[in-house]
Formats: C-alpha cells, structure tokens, sequence
C-alpha cells in the first residue's frame, strides 16, 4: 500500500481466480485499481476480461483467491438482460440509479430536476416520456449511461460499451468518462479499439487469461505484450489437470515498484508489470 | 328485453346471492388482473396455468381431510401453491434448468399425486365443485377471504412495486443495487398463487387463471405504458364480472365459464378495436409522418 494515499485501493484483486465449471477464465491474478484509475482491460475474446468484471460485482464466485471492495459501485454489463418491450419510460430507466437515494419507497417527484439533467447531459432532452422499446441502439447506451450518472458510484464499472455505436455518440460518451476522471472516480472499461485506448486511457490491464501487463498504457501496448495475447488458446479442454499453482489467500508482495506515469503522481503500483 | 340496462342491473337489485357474487367477483377484479399484467409483461402467461394445476390437488387434499370447508380447501391450495412456486424458485437458482421447466416438473407432480389422493376417495360431483367453482353460493367467510385476498394483493403490489418493476425490465442492475430481487420475486409468486386460491373459490380452479390473464391481455389494446395497463386490465375485469354474472342468471348458464367467456369477448373486442396495435388499426393505417 502506498503511503500518504487516503483512500484505499477500491479494488484488490488476491491470486484471483475466476471461471466456469472449474475452468479458469482468469488464472492467478493480482493487483491493485487505484481510486481515481481510468484503466483499459484489453485483451482478445475468451481473454476473461468480461468476466473479472462480473467477478468484481459479485455475479460469478471466485474459485480461487479473493477480491477485496471498497465504497459504492456502478456496472454496465456488455450483454444486459434489460426487456426492452416492457412499458417503461427513458426517466424511469434512468431513475432506476436512484435506488440508493430513493429505495423501494421515497418518492423520485422531486429528482425529476436530476433525472432530466442527467439524461441532458447524454443528449437526450425531451427523451423523458418515451417507452425504452423506441430508442435506437445509441440512444439506448446513452440513457444507461444516463442512469450510471444517477448512480453516482465513486468506482464504475464498463464491458466493452461503445460495441455498436457511432462514432458520435463514442465521442459523447467518452467525453463523459473523462468528467468522471476528473471527478477522481475510478473506471474500469473493457475495450477492443487500442487506439481509443492509447488516446484517453492512461493505464492498461492486457488480459489473454493470465494477466500478460498491467501498468502504464504505452507500456503495456508494446507489439510483443499483443502477440503474447493473441497467441493464447481459447481451448477448453475437459481434461485439464487441477492446477498445482499457489492456492488463493496466499501473500503476494509484488513489490511497490514505480511506473512513473506521470498521470499518477508519485505513488507506487502494486501492479503487474510483467506477470506469468 | 325492452330495457338492455335494467335487465343487466335487475338480477343484482333482486336477489342477495346475485350480490354477493358480484361483490365476490368484483374483489376478485381488483386483485387478479394487476398480478396478471406483470405475468404477461414477464412472458410468464403460461405458469398461472400451471400454478392453477398446484393448487388443485393442495385443495382436493383438503377436501379429503374436512370435506367442504372452505378453510381447508383454503389452506391446501395455498400449501400446494407456494410449495410448488418455491421449490420450482429454488431449483432454479440452485441449478442450470430454466425456471419454466422446473414449474413444469413441479406442477406435474403435484398434480399426479393429487388425482392419486382423489381417487383413494371422493366423488364425481364434489369434484365438480372445485373444477367450476360455486360463484352463486358464496358465503360470508368466502367472501371475506376474497376481500382480504384483494386488499393484501393490492397492498403487496404497493410496497414491492419499484423493486419488481425494475425485477422485470433490468434483474441484472438490480442485482447489483439491491438483495431484494429474490424476496420480490417470491413475493410475487405468492400473489399469484393466493389470487388463484381465491378465483379458484369463485370461478373454479380451472377457470381462476381466466380473470387473471384475459383483461391483462385485454389491456395491451387499450395503453403502452405499466400506469395504464393495470386500471385498464381492473376495469375489463369488473365489465367482464357484471356482464357474465348477469348473462349467466338470464339464460341459466354456469357463472363460472360465463364470466371468463366475458373476458374472452372484451379480449377479441380489444384485440379488433383497441387503438394499441388492434386489428382494425393496422387495416386503417394512417400515412407516415415527418419525424
């Protein structure tokens, strides 16, 4: 832990592993999000990234290891199970982040000033009364993105949320990821366009199972960390042996060595820089 | 025949059962097609009737034990309801079968044991009673289990109305705000089976899913939005009520199927002429507009 930092790591992953059926999707991860990251999971498919952050919310046990959270957190899952045909309003979606401040009972009437600022700020004034089922793909992500302003969660969790949006609405969103930045929130996005990554995400997690770099994005990014990912294998094979690895809970001290990203001031990573 | 209204209204002003029916029905209006409109919404049209198979041999067993008492058919049906609703729940969250196919095996078994406890006793015509229900015979007790079954529906609703709102259109996001997910939707399943308890004490096992899920249905023709759909899917209810209770006396037709037949009437008119995607709508389409 680094020292003269006042607030904890919001997320601490311990010899994490995640999976399915006892099949590993994340294999003895470690590390750190610092509050205040705006950190890119990169990776191929199959690489884990959507389900460590379905292991971080608490949708999927872990099968080894532990993850320690701390303060509130928003998460905006990349296939949700939201039914579009069901007669509900843009406001009401978008209140639906309210839960927090209003329960199953306080009245909203009077953060409809909120709920109206929120949707004005993805661009979608006037959308307030229509039924979710109208909304176009992008209009749709805005107004989750709408809700996720609502939330107002100090870590906020993205899978791959520009999949199937123009490159306006990519813009307008993106534009409000670098507000949150500014706000010292922590976001963790997954994402497949290493450009956009290079261009507004200053750290990387570059996933292909077990973690390849974690650290600073120009560092991660390089072409043999890349094809160290794309050569893994996407294989499940049925007869695989039980891992004889370190068992979770061990641990593991990484050393605090420094990066020096400059976007991060002076304080150490417990990051991998190079993990296998 | 001279005056359509008067004979609609006459058999209700004359006779004290037709009353207590319609006043039975009518608590049964209010309660049932709410629960119905949010079964609809979740594509779970189809497990009320399942349900309404539980619940049967829960009452034939009660039957079996203290003969026609309403108390005990009462309870047996609500036994056999929550028990097949939470077993089929639990099993589905403890393993990979779907929720439709757990109720499916649940309901088959309750409804097998249950022919096999009536046929160790029992006659045809007892029978008969709690396939088609006994809407003309209601007494006091029965119509204060149907007042009370409309007034806790209504209340549930109330208090577990956002939650389950948001339960049905995004369970993912609420899992992450909230633990009340689980308890609402069992809550929800409970309201089911308890508003089949009670349509089964008036309109018959068999016949109870009717008043439940025609005017939700019903309601789809008329409004778009959740606010709309439950006074709208309350009032086909009631329209369906009189309209079926008063036909049935008139040309001495049981009430049971005459009230649900109702239904069906006010669904097909709906259906025709609602201006919510109704048929003659689409026949009359008007042109595009600008924006």
């Amino acid at each position: 832990m680094s020292t003269g930092q006042p607030s904890p790591d919001p997320i601490r992953l311990v010899g994490l592993t995640l999976g399915y059926d006892r099949h590993p999707a994340i294999h003895h991860l470690d590390g750190s999000v610092r509050a205040g990251d705006l950190l890119a999971l990169v990776g191929p498919n199959g690489a884990g990234k959507s389900t460590l952050l379905k292991g971080i919310v608490g949708e999927i046990p872990c099968l080894d290891g532990r993850i320690e959270r701390s303060g509130d957190l928003a998460y905006m899952p990349q296939a949700d199970e939201i039914d579009r045909s069901f007669p509900v309003s843009v406001a009401d979606l978008a209140g639906m982040g309210l839960w927090r401040r209003g329960g199953a009972w306080r009245s909203l009437g009077r953060q409809r000033r909120r709920i109206e600022a929120a949707l004005a700020a993805v661009g979608l004034d006037g959308f307030e009364a229509r039924p979710i089922g109208t909304l176009s793909g992008g209009q749709f992500r805005r107004a989750l993105f709408a809700r996720l302003i609502l939330q107002d969660c100090s870590v906020i969790l993205l899978d791959e949320p520009f999949t199937g949006i123009d490159a306006r609405t990519v813009d307008d969103l993106l534009a409000l990821i670098r507000i949150w930045h500014g706000e010292g929130r922590t976001v963790v996005a997954a994402l497949h366009d290493l450009a956009q990554v290079r261009a507004h995400f200053p750290t990387t997690l570059l996933l292909a199972r077990t973690p390849i770099a974690w650290g600073p994005t120009a560092r991660v990014l390089t072409s043999e960390n890349l094809a160290r990912a794309r050569n893994l294998s996407e294989a499940w094979d049925e007869e695989a042996p039980v891992c004889a690895g370190p068992r979770g809970g061990v641990a593991h001290d990484h050393g605090a060595h420094d990066h020096g990203a400059r976007d991060h001031g002076a304080h150490g990573h417990h990051h991998h820089e190079d993990a296998a | 025949m001279i005056d359509p209204f008067g004979s609609l209204v006459a058999p209700f002003v004359e006779f004290g059962f037709m009353r207590r029916a319609l006043a039975g029905c009518l608590a049964l209006s209010v309660s049932a097609p709410p629960v119905g409109v949010f079964l609809t919404l979740r594509r779970m049209s189809l497990m009320s009737d399942a349900m309404s198979h539980a619940i049967l041999p829960g009452a034939a067993a009660g039957f079996l034990v203290a003969g026609l008492s309403l108390p005990a058919m009462t309870l047996g049906g609500l036994v056999a309801g929550l028990a097949v609703a939470l077993l089929a729940g639990a099993a589905t969250r403890a393993t990979v079968v779907r929720e439709d196919a757990n109720l499916a095996a649940f309901y088959l078994i309750s409804l097998a044991a249950g022919v096999l406890l009536v046929s160790l006793r029992g006659s045809q015509i007892d029978l008969m009673h709690f396939l088609f229900g006994s809407v003309l015979a209601l007494d006091d007790p029965a119509l204060w289990l149907l007042g009370g079954i409309s007034t806790l529906t209504l209340v549930a609703l109330a208090v577990i109305y956002r939650p389950l709102v948001m339960e049905c259109v995004d369970p993912l996001f609420l899992r992450t705000v909230s633990r009340s997910g689980g308890p609402v939707h069992l809550a929800f399943l409970a309201l089911v089976v308890i508003n089949l308890v009670g349509g089964f004490q008036a309109l018959g096992t068999l016949l109870a899913v009717g008043l439940m899920l025609l005017p939700a249905v019903a309601a789809r023709f008329w409004t778009r939005d959740l606010g709309g759909l439950i006074p709208v899917s309350i009032l086909v209810a009631a329209l369906a009520s009189v309209t079926g209770l008063s036909l049935s006396y008139q040309f001495d037709l049981p009430s049971g199927p005459a009230i649900v037949l109702a239904a069906g009437v006010l669904y097909l008119a709906s259906m025709l002429v609602g201006p919510r995607g109704g048929l003659l709508r689409r026949l009359v389409r008007g042109r595009h507009l600008e924006a």
